[in-house]
Formats: C-alpha cells, structure tokens, sequence
C-alpha cells in the first residue's frame, strides 16, 4: 500500500480533465493505498456548498479520502461554506504530506 | 520532520498562471519548516529570475511604481534566498540553460545556476520527495 | 533506482518554436541520464503516437523552418532506447485513432488500469 498526495489545482468548471482526476483518486483509493486530495486555486471551486459539482467533493469524502483545501485559496475566492468533511490547512500542511515516508505527490 | 529535502519542478512563465505563486509558496513552507529545496526552473518559469523585471505603476488605481508595490518575481525569489539562508538550509534553483538561452533570460538575480534535466534527476533522486508543477 | 512514470497529457503546446515536445525531449535526456522511466501518453497526448505527423513547410517572411518537429519519430526512438511508451486506449479511441494509426512497439492500457500502473512506479511526474 502507497501513500498518494494528490494536488488538485483545476476545477469541472473549466477543466473537464478534473473528472478524470476525481476517477483517478477513487481508483488508487480502490486499490488499498491511502490518498488524500489536496485541492488549490481553482481546485477549491466545487467545495463551496451550493457549487454544481459539490458531490464530487461530497463522493470523495464518502469514499473515505481525505480531501483537504489550501486555506489561502478558499480566502482568495471568498469561500466560506465548505462540503462537509473538507479539511482545511496551509502549504506548511501540504509539506508535511509530501515528506511523508513512502509518499508520492501527483499534481494535477 | 525538518532536515529533509525536496525537489520541485517549475514550468510557468511568471504573471501567466497561480502555478508560479502557490510553487513559491510551497518552497517558502518547506525551508521554513527546515527542509532544503531543489527546483528545476524548466521552459518558461527561467523567467521567474530575470533581473530586469522591474515594478510598475497602475494606471487603473491611479497609482505610482512606488504606491502599487508592484511585485516581482526575481524578488521574491531572491526573498527565498535570504530566507534560506538565514534559516540555514539550502535553496538550489537550477535554470534549464537550454530553456535560457532559447527566450535571452540569461541575467538573474543573485542564487540561482544553470543546469539541465540530470540536475534534475539527480535532486530527485537525492531528495525524500519531489512534485512536478506543469503548465498547461 | 526510482521508476519514474511521466504522464503526457498536453500536446502540442510550443512544439513547433521547440521543435520538439518538451516534455518528451526532457524524458529521452533523463533516460540518457540512466533514469528507469516510462511514458503514460493520455488526453490529447495520445495523438503523439499518431503515425505520419507532418509539421513541414513552415516560414516566416524568408525565416523558413527546416527542422520541424518529428513527434512520432521522437516516440519510436525512445521505444527502440527501451522506454516503455503506454497509451490509453479509451483516448485514443475518442480522437478517431484506430490501430493502424498507432505507431509500433507501444504498450495499451485501459483507462481502469492507469492507478495499477501509477501503483507499479516509485515516482509519478503528471505534466
């Protein structure tokens, strides 16, 4: 089993490549590894609630990924009502997760 | 976890993607944490630490170079340097010097070197973690 | 030593003021370096491995372009150095790419099996 630190940067909105990142996580998560999303810049777009495409963060959460969203960028749009079970955190954070022993970092 | 070292890779002009800030961001959090840095600037992010980027005013908000602050890139960087260093750990920034050459970006700020792909492959392979930052 | 996978996913972007894919040219020079390093073509990368891609004939005012870009050349010279080039079916499918349109010696994998794939290399670089 591998730890995957994946960085979301684009949204559905803009992106429709961010659906087969949504489908990527959910299949490494299949697969037994333990995978946290770690959504920035327009990445945090679908975790306003209320956003078109807040299941998609909705159905991560289920899945038992940890989805995290970089604080700066939430404070940047005027997010404030975020889908429950979003974490938020800083880059400090997002260090942290990439030194992570046995930990590979997938941006996106 | 401090002491460990990590390799980023850049590859967006500056002013054209988030890519650029949220990079300097995570390279700010890692030295601060007391991690030592590698980055491999590639295509367009050499640009990030030209020297001859200069502040300019905001003729919109009616305001001088001086009222605006107008940030920089290569000042920022150069910022990461000091801080590296006052924090005592290492910040190498390789500039792809084939990337240089090609876009005439060849003066920088004082830090960084130039260098090429086995810069990079040997800071990833030396380092605990590394993260690709494309552009699009 | 780490197994690299390097994801292409953008194409075409710049190629022709390069004269080559970046991101490609970046992997054939680690692979000369000694990386262990494989290539996942997918999205509109897929196209890379499109037999008889033609960017000639390019000029501008008397500047003429005489060294165009040679995509599909690029690919099959990094096969013949042992780089493993996988290609998403499914992408490839999508664009109207049909066997006989692909180059030889690629390796393809269904879009469910890309995670397996990732599972299978230490490092994953996604340009």
């Amino acid at each position: 089993m591998a730890k995957y630190l994946l960085i979301e940067s684009r949204d559905p909105f803009d992106s429709a490549d961010s659906q087969y990142f949504a489908e990527l996580i959910q299949g490494l998560a299949k697969r037994g590894n333990e995978a946290t999303v770690f959504l920035v810049q327009n990445g945090v777009l679908p975790v306003r609630k209320g956003s078109k495409y807040s299941t998609v963060i909705a159905d991560l959460v289920k899945s038992k990924i940890k989805v995290v969203a970089d604080r700066f960028s939430l404070k940047e749009r005027g997010i404030r009502q975020l889908v429950d079970g979003v974490d938020t955190a800083d880059t400090d954070r997002l260090v942290d997760l990439l030194v992570e022993p046995g930990t590979k970092a997938i941006w996106h | 976890m401090a002491g460990k070292t990590i390799t980023v890779a850049i590859m967006d002009a500056p002013y054209e993607s988030a890519n650029s800030t949220t990079a300097l961001r995570i390279v700010q959090s890692a030295l601060a944490k007391g991690h030592n840095v590698n980055v491999f600037a590639y295509e367009g992010a050499v640009n990030l630490t030209m020297k001859a980027q200069a502040p300019h005013p905001n003729p919109v908000k009616g305001t001088s170079a001086e009222q605006e602050a107008h940030p920089t890139t290569k000042d920022w960087v150069a910022s990461l340097f000091k801080m590296a260093k006052d924090k005592g750990v290492k910040l190498d920034w390789v500039n792809c010097g084939l990337c240089v050459d090609e876009r005439g970006a060849g003066d920088w700020v004082e830090g960084p070197r130039r260098g090429g792909p086995k810069d990079f492959l040997d800071a990833s392979n030396a380092s605990q973690a590394t993260l690709v930052i494309p552009t699009k | 030593m780490a197994k690299i996978l390097n994801i292409v996913e953008t194409a075409y972007r710049g190629t022709i003021e390069e004269q080559d894919d970046t991101v490609l040219w970046l992997t054939h020079m680690l692979k000369n370096a000694g990386a262990d390093i494989s290539v996942l073509l997918r999205a509109n990368a897929v196209n890379y491995a499109c037999k008889g891609q033609d960017a000639s004939g390019l000029s501008f005012g008397d500047a003429k372009m005489t060294h165009p870009p040679e995509i599909d050349k690029d690919v099959e010279k990094m096969i013949e150095k042992g780089v493993s080039i996988y290609v998403v079916e499914e992408d490839a499918r999508e664009r109207g790419l049909g066997d006989d349109d692909l180059l030889a010696g690629l390796r393809r994998i269904k879009r469910q099996g890309i995670p397996q794939l990732i599972d299978e290399h230490d490092q994953v670089w996604h340009w």
